[in-house]
């Protein structure tokens, strides 16, 4: 029985327990209602992925119409997965918020910020587990309008700036995003992505279906961060709060992948995204620019907060490079490299507010010497590091490995020798944060060997041996993700 | 009669790449929020627009009427205006804190203010 209700409880329990925590105002009450409602969420996720797994696809009907007329929430392979990684990554991020965002935050702020983390979370779960094109509009414009807050939220002025330019570019992506929903609205008449795919089987040349695959894939790459829409990202995490830098990049562009996939693969279909538009072509040509240039560019950052979040554009081209291959490999590749990218750049990103919380700052100049003062901190972040650059016994290395066979397997080696090469630009940058953590003396910035809250640590531990883990058992990662990559392939006409 | 019976469509383009350009062309933090406004606008029209038939009606089961309109655009549409309300209101908030922060909404003078500090820094 409540199984039944499970896909509709994973979004409306975290959506009602937002304005809970604005009403009852009390910093440790809505920290405790974010944190109950994350872990309800990610259990909900779990038991949901296994239901999958047993039956098959799940199809919940809101207020029991049925569709394609009322809202159907779908839970299937690729979903789940999906949901998996977000309510995941928003349970470990909840408890390490406690005391990083009391650190970060005016201590009058802290109550909306677990308003606005609920929001967030709520958001991103709904636009992953919706099968209604409109709603999955409104979930975005919920996760995001939440995420400008909590990034507005930054300690910094400049917070405030980068919001803003993540506002205009966000709004401009999601109209975009719709504009597509309405031309095919407009073509099928329907919003369930089911139905719609069926409808446009036959459609395959018209232009307004062109238009609108266009308006999505411009509108989706802008809220994934492709190369060169990636501009308003490296302020972005670079100036929010530590929790959401954590939360939005292990969350927020994996769920816009997911979106760009869903529409591919299971409304468009193999056919018109890969022989009527050249979409395959662009997108690799962009991939590969992505990971060459923010590579490069993260080498020459000065802060460590800003030089991952260049190696999340480059992460996120690799990402997309599975996508533009559309083979079951590439795509296997890809979503698996979604799930252990969230995780690693998680792992950072709540390392590195470990050490905001001690120096102020995550400036180089603070990192030097860091091992003697924080040695688990700065362990962890080399540990995450290695799986950031893909090296054997790492989750990273699992992913890489699958784009590196995509690649092989359609006959392209150049592509995989560049996946190789380019690792090597992420040894670069993580032996430079290795050569100041390990091997230079402190500075007047390192900061003190201090105490480190365990409601941090462990939370940013669990990700770092989940990095590990999923380097040595990929039963999970790669089953589920050959899994939803052989639906997406099945599913278009 | 196709250009002109489509003259919905011209409005709705012309709206669309206005705000747009808007958005990309003006420095102050203000004008860009009306540009992106109008941009979203258009897209109220592209879907209303289509959604009236001539001489239909509400979709009531009836035996005097045959057409109907679809409704749904309609409804679709509300729940557009609400976000793009959010989204303005959110937009003119920040904006707000930013001239409490930096004295100024021109985004040349903030980011130059940005390189003054980090400069001095």
């Amino acid at each position: 029985m409540t199984l039944a209700q499970l896909p509709v409880l994973e979004v409306v329990v975290p959506l009602i327990a937002a304005p809970l925590t604005l009403i009852l105002r009390r910093a440790s009450v809505a920290w405790a209602i974010t944190m109950a409602a994350c872990a309800f969420s990610f259990v909900a996720a779990v038991l949901l992925a296994a239901e999958v797994a047993r039956v098959g696809p799940l199809s919940y009907h809101i207020g029991s119409w049925a569709p394609p007329w009322g809202i159907e929430y779908r839970v299937d392979a690729l979903s789940a997965f999906v949901l998996v990684l977000v309510s995941g990554i928003g349970t470990a991020v909840a408890p390490f918020a406690w005391r990083s965002v009391a650190a970060e935050l005016r201590s009058d702020q802290i109550y909306l910020f677990y308003t606005m983390y609920c929001l967030c979370f709520a958001g991103l779960l709904g636009m992953t587990i919706t099968g209604d094109a409109f709603n999955l509009f409104v979930f975005m414009e919920i996760a995001s309008l939440s995420s400008y807050v909590l990034i507005a939220l930054g300690r910094d002025r400049r917070a405030l700036l980068a919001s803003f330019q993540y506002l205009i570019l966000g709004t401009i992506g999601a109209t975009f995003f719709v504009i597509g929903v309405g031309l095919l609205f407009l073509k099928t008449g329907t919003l369930n992505l089911a139905d719609m795919a069926v409808r446009l089987e036959g459609l395959t040349n018209e232009r307004s279906v062109l238009a609108a695959l266009a308006f999505i894939t411009v509108g989706m790459s802008l809220k994934l961060a492709l190369f060169p829409l990636h501009l308003w990202l490296p302020n972005a995490y670079t100036y929010a709060p530590s929790a959401v830098t954590a939360l939005l990049a292990a969350t927020a562009t994996k769920v816009s992948v997911y979106v760009l996939l869903r529409f591919y693969f299971g409304v468009f279909g193999l056919h018109l995204v890969t022989q009527v538009l050249p979409m395959p072509e662009i997108l690799m040509g962009l991939s590969i620019l992505a990971i060459v240039t923010a590579s490069l560019v993260a080498l020459w950052q000065t802060d460590l907060k800003r030089l991952f979040a260049y190696s999340s554009v480059a992460q996120i081209g690799y990402i997309t490079l599975g996508v533009s291959m559309a083979s079951l490999d590439g795509l296997t590749a890809s979503i698996v490299h979604l799930f252990n990218h969230g995780i690693t750049k998680g792992a950072l990103f709540l390392l590195l507010g470990i050490v905001a919380l001690h120096a102020g700052n995550t400036q180089f100049a603070s990192a030097r010497g860091l091992a003697r003062s924080m040695p688990i901190t700065a362990l962890g972040i080399t540990l995450a590091g290695l799986s950031l650059i893909g090296v054997p016994g790492t989750a990273g290395f699992v992913s890489k490995w699958y784009l590196v066979l995509a690649a092989l397997e359609a006959g392209r080696w150049w592509l995989a020798a560049l996946v190789v090469a380019t690792s090597l630009i992420a040894v670069a940058y993580v032996w430079r944060f290795v050569e100041a953590a390990y091997l230079s003396p402190p500075t007047a910035q390192t900061p003190a060997a201090g105490d480190t809250p365990m409601s941090m640590l462990v939370p940013a531990w669990l990700l770092v041996a989940a990095c590990i883990w999923f380097g040595f058992d990929t039963s999970f990662t790669v089953e589920g993700a050959r899994r939803a990559a052989t639906l997406l392939l099945g599913a278009g006409p | 009669m196709s250009l002109l019976g489509h003259y919905s469509y011209w409005i709705t383009v012309f709206l669309m790449t206005a705000g747009l350009y808007i958005v990309i062309a003006r420095g102050n933090l203000v004008k860009k929020l009306i540009g992106l406004s109008i941009f979203q606008t258009s897209v109220y029209l592209l879907y209303v627009a289509p959604g009236k038939v001539i001489g239909g009606t509400a979709p009531i089961i009836s035996p005097h009427y045959a057409v109907y309109s679809n409704p749904l655009p309609h409804v679709l549409i509300l729940t557009a205006i609400v976000v793009g309300v959010a989204t303005l209101a959110l937009g003119l908030a920040l904006a707000v804190r930013i001239r409490e922060m930096y004295g100024s909404i021109e985004e040349d003078e903030i980011l130059a203010a940005d390189r003054d500090a980090e400069g001095r820094a």
